[in-house]
């Protein structure tokens, strides 16, 4: 049998032949992923023309009739004409004032030094291979609140006074954002253990806390600290419209905060207690290492939620007057010098792109957190 | 439901601050050493912040003007800028001493707010404006034109009240429902004529392709007279809001300018020699100094300067002076005399 072969028959394989030309490249391609049915193929010219009626108009606006330079000096004029698209020298020439709002201008070293130490610190606490993690971290909650408070505001070391009033632009914004959220969560999560105690006293405190502050808007909230507390206040006594803004938020993010971990909580099973009770565990120390680290490590994504909401909600103190990012670009769209048929639009723009790039690292950041806290019950 | 919680709101701010009505704000505002002045967040050429985030404007500087009487210092103000939801909260609780912030002197406001209007800087109003091209010079030759409004304002009730007592038609109205459309409609040529308050007007004007190409009409058909107001109670501190503002428009009916203000402590004139306290002294009985005026007009200006600097037709807002003229031009600007 093996060496009788008949003639017809092969000794050797066929070169495999290439593939029919309609099942291989680009038009193959499409075939099978854009033009399969006629449900596909109607998609695909529906998503063609989305982005046709969506990409050309938005180059258009932000690159083809955008205006980049102003070499004639004619700022908003440069701008008034027929089909101007974004007017970026508007963003150039009031760029100070979006990041810094009314901060004095030979003081501005101040907030960018306070920016870069706040930054030094916050490495280590946010990449887990740079050392010193524990050094920082002392440095950053403990000393950098004050070195950053006095950096701003001023006062000692022969620095000149800058009155809140004075503070704005995204400075003030992620100053807002950054006690908000630093602030928010381990009252949020004193809170939401409050709830789950047995002592009646204590729970009642933080059920009657949470609900009231969940129920009302975070505009109320602002109205009733910039307008209503100096009423309750003596004479005289005029606490800072922003530190009455501040708390405000804090007190009513810890509120939401407080369900989040509670959320995280109910998902330990009574079991990691017992088994914690019975190795002798403190229910201090079942709580602390234990039940916490599983519990928050749980509700990342909730907890993050929270944040990025913060710090959008941020932007709502424009309503008692305070020049945050969204209200300086605002406020600067009213010079009579920038008048120009896209001044709101420019503005806006420019502003949703700030809040955007913020959002989004935080929240891949929260994905990388997820990731490496992932200890193999993910589902 | 909103007004009558700002209501109780003011009310209740005023008889907590009734109190302390006693200690005049004048003290109190000469020993902190600054003005507290609420202004907008930004309106063209009332208030608004400028390229070196300064703030500039028309109203702006009637509280220079209160700083440099004050303090001999017009720089000694500070600004809160209020939204209009928390003005008039922030003036009765104290957070500011004058508002100076585009309101419309109203009965309600004045008698009801806990808070008296101090005189007019400004008389604003509903105006029209059309393309030069069409030739039109005076809104009563407006009949049947294609009018762009914003809906549910009064101002579309000021327009249709307008139209009906002067017997036009106004059947081809174009209604939208919010600002920004009405100005896009009006450059796409979807109407013939825009209408809103004047200073408006101008300030959307100032931003078009070619502001040039654009009439206001000069028939002003509603009233909205903007002025400064103080908390209601200190008799002292609203004369010297008033007064500030009277003793602008007396020196530009007088021909006392920044300029020549020195030249004119010497004049013959005696109403100008009691203006810049020269002759007499006024000022001491609203708790100033006898040249309160004299500061006022070299540091700030009278008000016919003001104008032409923050909103007149210099400037890119191009509002002419118009009824804002002094009643000796044609206008209602009209001050008591200082005797």
């Amino acid at each position: 049998m093996s060496h009788s072969q008949p003639s017809y028959v092969r000794t050797q394989m066929a070169e495999p032949l290439p593939p029919p030309g309609n099942t291989t490249g680009v038009v193959a391609w499409m075939r099978a992923n854009l033009f399969s049915s006629i449900g596909n193929t109607i998609l695909t010219f529906l998503g063609i023309a989305l982005i046709i009626w969506t990409v050309i108009p938005a180059y258009g606006f932000l690159i083809g009739n955008a205006v980049f330079t102003d070499p004639e000096g004619l700022r908003g004029e440069a701008c008034r004409f027929e089909g101007v698209g974004a007017c970026w020298i508007f963003i150039q020439a009031r760029f100070n004032f979006f990041i810094y709002g009314f901060y004095p201008s030979d003081e501005i070293w101040r907030i960018n030094l306070m920016f870069i130490i706040g930054i030094i610190l916050l490495i280590p606490l946010l990449v887990p291979k740079v050392p010193f993690t524990r050094v920082a971290a002392i440095l950053f909650f403990g000393v950098y609140p004050f070195v950053a408070y006095f950096l701003m505001y001023g006062g000692v070391f022969g620095l000149d006074v800058v009155p809140t009033r004075n503070w704005g632009g995204l400075t003030l914004t992620l100053i807002i954002s950054l006690i908000g959220i630093i602030a928010s969560l381990p009252l949020g999560i004193l809170l939401a253990l409050g709830r789950q105690s047995k002592l009646p006293i204590i729970k009642g405190f933080c059920v009657a806390f949470i609900e009231l502050w969940r129920a009302v808007p975070l505009i109320t909230v602002l109205f009733m600290a910039s307008v209503m507390f100096p009423l309750f206040m003596p004479q005289g006594t005029n606490p800072d419209v922003l530190l009455r803004a501040i708390i405000g938020i804090v007190l009513f993010e810890s509120a939401y905060m407080a369900e989040v971990v509670r959320g995280g909580l109910q998902a330990i099973p009574s079991g990691q207690r017992e088994a914690a009770s019975a190795l002798g565990l403190s229910k201090l120390k079942t709580t602390a290492l234990i039940v916490m680290p599983q519990a928050l490590k749980h509700v990342i994504p909730g907890i993050v939620n929270t944040f990025i909401a913060l710090f959008k909600d941020t932007t709502l103190v424009s309503i008692i007057g305070i020049f945050e990012l969204l209200n300086a670009v605002r406020a600067a769209g009213s010079d009579i010098a920038w008048q120009f048929p896209t001044d709101a639009v420019t503005g806006y723009v420019f502003a949703g792109f700030v809040f955007w790039i913020f959002c989004f690292g935080m929240s891949r950041y929260s994905i990388y957190m997820e990731d490496r806290l992932h200890t193999g019950h993910r589902r | 439901m909103k007004k009558l919680m700002i209501t109780c709101a003011v009310a209740a701010a005023v008889a907590t601050t009734s109190t302390a009505a006693f200690a005049q704000l004048l003290d109190e505002v000469t020993e902190r050493g600054y003005l507290q002045c609420g202004v907008t967040e930004g309106v063209p050429g009332f208030s608004f912040p400028d390229d070196n985030n300064n703030w500039t404007g028309l109203e702006v500087d009637f509280c220079r003007a209160m700083a440099a009487a004050i303090f001999d210092d017009s720089e000694a103000v500070r600004y809160t800028p209020l939204t209009s939801q928390t003005r008039f909260e922030s003036l009765a609780n104290g957070n500011v001493d004058v508002l100076s912030r585009t309101t419309t002197w109203t009965m309600s406001r004045d008698t009801d707010l806990g808070i008296t209007f101090t005189g007019t800087m400004f008389y604003d109003g509903q105006g029209f404006m059309v393309r030069e091209e069409e030739g039109i010079t005076s809104a009563t030759e407006l009949s049947g034109a294609a009018v762009c409004i914003e809906s549910g304002t009064t101002t579309e009730l000021n327009a249709a009240d307008y139209f009906a007592t002067e017997g036009l038609d106004l059947s081809n109205a174009v209604v939208f429902v919010n600002q920004d459309e009405v100005v896009q409609a009006y450059l796409d040529g979807r109407c013939d004529v825009y209408t809103t308050d004047a200073s408006a007007l101008a300030a959307e004007r100032s931003g078009f392709p070619d502001p040039d190409a654009h009439i206001i009409l000069p028939e002003i058909i509603s009233k909205e007279p903007l002025g400064p107001s103080v908390r209601s109670g200190d008799t002292q501190w609203f004369n010297i809001a008033k007064w500030t503002l009277f003793a602008m428009l007396n020196a530009e009916e007088l021909g006392v300018t920044s300029e020549n203000v020195d030249e004119m402590l010497g004049s013959d004139n005696p109403e100008i020699r009691r203006l810049l306290g020269v002759e007499g002294d006024f000022g001491t009985p609203i708790g100033l100094s006898p040249d309160w005026a004299y500061r006022i007009i070299s540091q700030v200006g009278n008000y016919g300067e003001l104008y032409e600097t923050h909103v007149g037709p210099e400037t890119a807002i191009d509002i002419p002076r118009g009824v804002n003229n002094l009643w000796t031009e044609g206008g209602v600007m009209y001050a008591p005399p200082i005797r």
